[in-house]
This record gives C-alpha cells, sequence and structure tokens, in this order.
C-alpha cells in the first residue's frame, strides 16, 4: 500500500470536486500531478529535514573532523563522503570549514572528498529525487555520489596538491582544545525546527515553480518528444547537461521536479543523474569563495575531477539502463 | 561584557548580528560587540560552522541562530 495514496486522493478529489474539471481534459492531469506531488514533497521534506537535524546537532563538524583527523587514507575518504551526507552545506562556512580540517592534519584528499559529497547528497535533492523518481533513483543518485567523493578524494590525494593551497592555511592553528557548547535536547529540538523551516522558506517558491512546469510539461508534451535530443544515443547530452548544471546550484530545488518531467519525455535517465549532480556539487559561487584558500589551479583540478566523474556516472547510466 | 560574533558575511550571520543587538537593548545592558570578519583569526577560535556567537574567548554557539530569548539567557548568565 502506497503511504502516499490519501494524498492521491485528496489531489483527485480537489480537481474533480473542487475544481469541477473532467478527469479525461489534459488539464486535470495537470492539477492533479501538481497538486499531488507539491503536498507529497513538502510533507517529506519536513520529516525529512527535521530528522536529519537532529542527527546533525550530535555532529558537529568540529567532531568530524576531529574523526577524519585520525583515520588513514582510504577509509578517510570513505567516512569523510560518508559524514557529508549529514552535514549542511553553506556556501557561507567553506573556507571556515576547509581550513578546520585542513589545519586539524585532515588530509587534502579527505577533505576534498567531504566537499563533494556535503553539497552533492543533500536532504532537499534526496527528497525530491524520492518522491518524484522513486525510492530506486534516489539510492542510485546517493551511490553513484559517495562513489564520485571517495574517487575524487582519493585522486587529489594523491596528486600532492598541498603547495595550491594558500599558505596561511597551514599557520595559523588554533589553540588547544576546542570546547563546544554543549546541546540539551530541547536546543537540538528548537535548532531542527529553525532549519528545517529555514529551509522550506529558502526553497517553497522553486519548488512550486519547478513542480509547476513539471506538472505542464507532465501534460503537453507527447512522451517521448525530448527523445531525438537528449536520449541514451545522443553522446554530447551527458556533457552539455553537466555544463549547463555548474551556474545553477542556487536553484537545485527548482531543478529537479522539472527534470523529473524531462526524463518522462525521453531524456536519457544517466543524462538526468549527471545533470543533478553537476548543479548541486559544482557550484560556480563555491568556487568563488574557495579562491580565499586555494589557488585557481587547485580548484580547476577539484572541478575537473568531480566533473569527469559526474560525466562517466552518466554515460555509465545511460548504457546499464537502456 | 565583550560580544563577539565571527561572521563570513552570510546571510545567517546578520540574522544573528540583528538577534543579539536586540537581546541587549531588551536587558538594557552594557555590551560591546565585534564582529570578527578576517577568515584566519575566525579560524584561530576553532569553529567551523557560521555563525558563531563568542563571549570572552569562550563559543556559546556555532553553526546555528540562538533567537532573542535564547539569547537573553545567555548573556545573563
Amino acid at each position: 500500500m502506497n503511504i502516499f495514496y490519501p494524498i492521491q486522493l485528496f489531489s483527485n478529489w480537489f480537481t474533480s470536486t473542487i475544481l469541477e474539471i473532467a478527469p479525461e481534459e489534459h488539464l486535470a492531469e495537470v492539477i492533479n500531478f501538481f497538486i499531488f506531488d507539491t503536498i507529497k514533497i513538502f510533507l517529506l521534506l519536513i520529516v525529512i529535514i527535521f530528522t536529519v537535524s537532529i542527527i546533525r546537532s550530535f555532529l558537529p563538524p568540529e567532531k568530524i573532523r576531529t574523526i577524519l583527523s585520525h583515520d588513514k587514507k582510504y577509509v578517510g575518504n570513505i567516512l569523510a563522503s560518508l559524514l557529508g551526507i549529514i552535514t549542511p552545506f553553506c556556501s557561507c562556512s567553506a573556507v571556515p570549514l576547509f581550513l578546520g580540517f585542513v589545519q586539524a592534519g585532515v588530509p587534502l584528499g579527505t577533505t576534498f572528498s567531504f566537499l563533494v559529497a556535503s553539497p552533492m547528497i543533500n536532504e532537499v535533492a534526496l527528497v525530491l529525487l524520492f518522491g518524484l523518481f522513486g525510492w530506486k533513483i534516489a539510492l542510485l543518485y546517493i551511490i553513484s555520489g559517495l562513489i564520485i567523493a571517495i574517487f575524487s578524494g582519493i585522486v587529489i590525494g594523491h596528486l600532492k596538491v598541498e603547495n595550491l593551497v594558500e599558505e596561511f592555511a597551514y599557520k595559523n592553528k588554533f589553540n588547544g582544545q576546542l570546547q563546544l557548547p554543549k546541546m540539551t535536547w530541547k536546543e537540538r529540538r528548537k535548532y531542527a525546527k529553525n532549519y528545517t523551516w529555514d529551509i522550506i522558506k529558502k526553497v517553497w517558491p522553486y519548488i512550486i515553480i519547478g513542480v509547476g512546469i513539471g506538472a505542464w510539461i507532465h501534460g503537453y508534451v507527447p512522451t517521448d518528444f525530448l527523445a531525438q535530443y537528449a536520449g541514451a544515443d545522443k553522446w554530447y547530452a551527458v556533457p552539455l547537461a553537466v555544463l549547463i548544471g555548474i551556474p545553477l546550484y542556487s536553484n537545485a530545488a527548482g531543478i529537479i521536479p522539472l527534470v523529473s518531467a524531462l526524463t518522462e519525455k525521453g531524456v536519457a535517465l544517466g543524462t538526468t543523474l549527471a545533470f543533478m549532480m553537476a548543479v548541486t556539487a559544482l557550484s560556480l559561487p563555491e568556487f568563488m569563495i574557495l579562491k580565499k584558500v586555494m589557488k585557481i589551479k587547485l580548484i580547476l583540478i577539484f572541478a575537473s575531477v568531480v566533473g569527469v566523474g559526474i560525466i562517466f556516472t552518466g554515460y555509465l547510466f545511460n548504457w546499464i539502463l537502456n | 561584557m565583550n560580544i563577539k560574533l565571527l561572521d563570513t558575511g552570510c546571510p545567517n550571520c546578520q540574522k544573528l548580528e540583528e538577534n543579539v543587538k536586540k537581546a541587549i537593548a531588551e536587558l538594557k545592558m552594557e555590551a560591546s560587540v565585534e564582529k570578527i570578519t578576517d577568515i584566519e583569526e575566525i579560524v584561530s577560535y576553532g569553529a567551523m560552522s557560521m555563525p558563531t556567537l563568542v563571549i570572552g574567548e569562550k563559543i556559546m554557539t556555532s553553526g546555528r541562530i540562538p533567537d532573542v530569548e535564547e539569547l537573553k539567557a545567555i548573556f545573563s548568565k
């Protein structure tokens, strides 16, 4: 039994009884789709973000840094990528986070694994993927995202690029042990509630617009219409999707509903996944901010390694799923 | 009281600053608010998530925005 069934009943009832649109009409399908998806996504967002925030309140980055500074090479990359999932990535914390890791002796490769996983595998993207594509695709996204993060970190670690990090990152060690304030359960709940609310406030217009356009495409664009331009047999679709994804970071919440509709109309799934990964993992504003602590050459290496990983994943899924 | 805000210039940092100023005004207390924006100095406190509130070199909150009521409680301690 589908747990979203009651929502489907509600949107059926709303479309046919309140709006009085006959179920055979295209418009009925569009509105039904829109109401169902919007309610489902917002419910999922509230539940998932709240849960992740509670977990996160036990694992602040300062604690993660301590965990990662002990670990051996490959274990470190894996752990860093996993921990990156639950950590939110606000570009305003990118620089202190990077410096904090490097100064605590976390290897550069491990730090990069974290920098890749943290924005790419985030709860908003996962909720949207789960809600619109189903759990299989969401899981596929998590696993391939983890693998890209782990491998990118290992590759960057092997390139010995420590000299491309600004020198001051290695000096200026903070003094002594850090005493983080203890949080009570009440504070954790409040933190989680505020965080959830903040995120919803930030993403709701994008989701409404994204789902709205998605619903329209769902109802009016012929199935497989896009296959002739972006089907699995079009070699250029994946790299093109990645390039388009780079400047779109802030709108990730609106883009996923949109691409879910495009997939339905014939864009190959590997291409879609690559596009979403590029949107979340490669962000132009983040690169600009990271320029404060690393040379442009390192940012380019970082972007290329991750970009190649994403393109490879895209081709791989287009090939497997076809 | 000497209050320091570690601030990378993000929207959340501004919101914390507003809340801190409100809390100070409501308590009618004497306090100086200093914004630390130099990245090397921010990192020297060991904090990694923004915004961070520091009183007397001690981190009080980090990576979240305490509301005015919570700040008042922190300041009155």
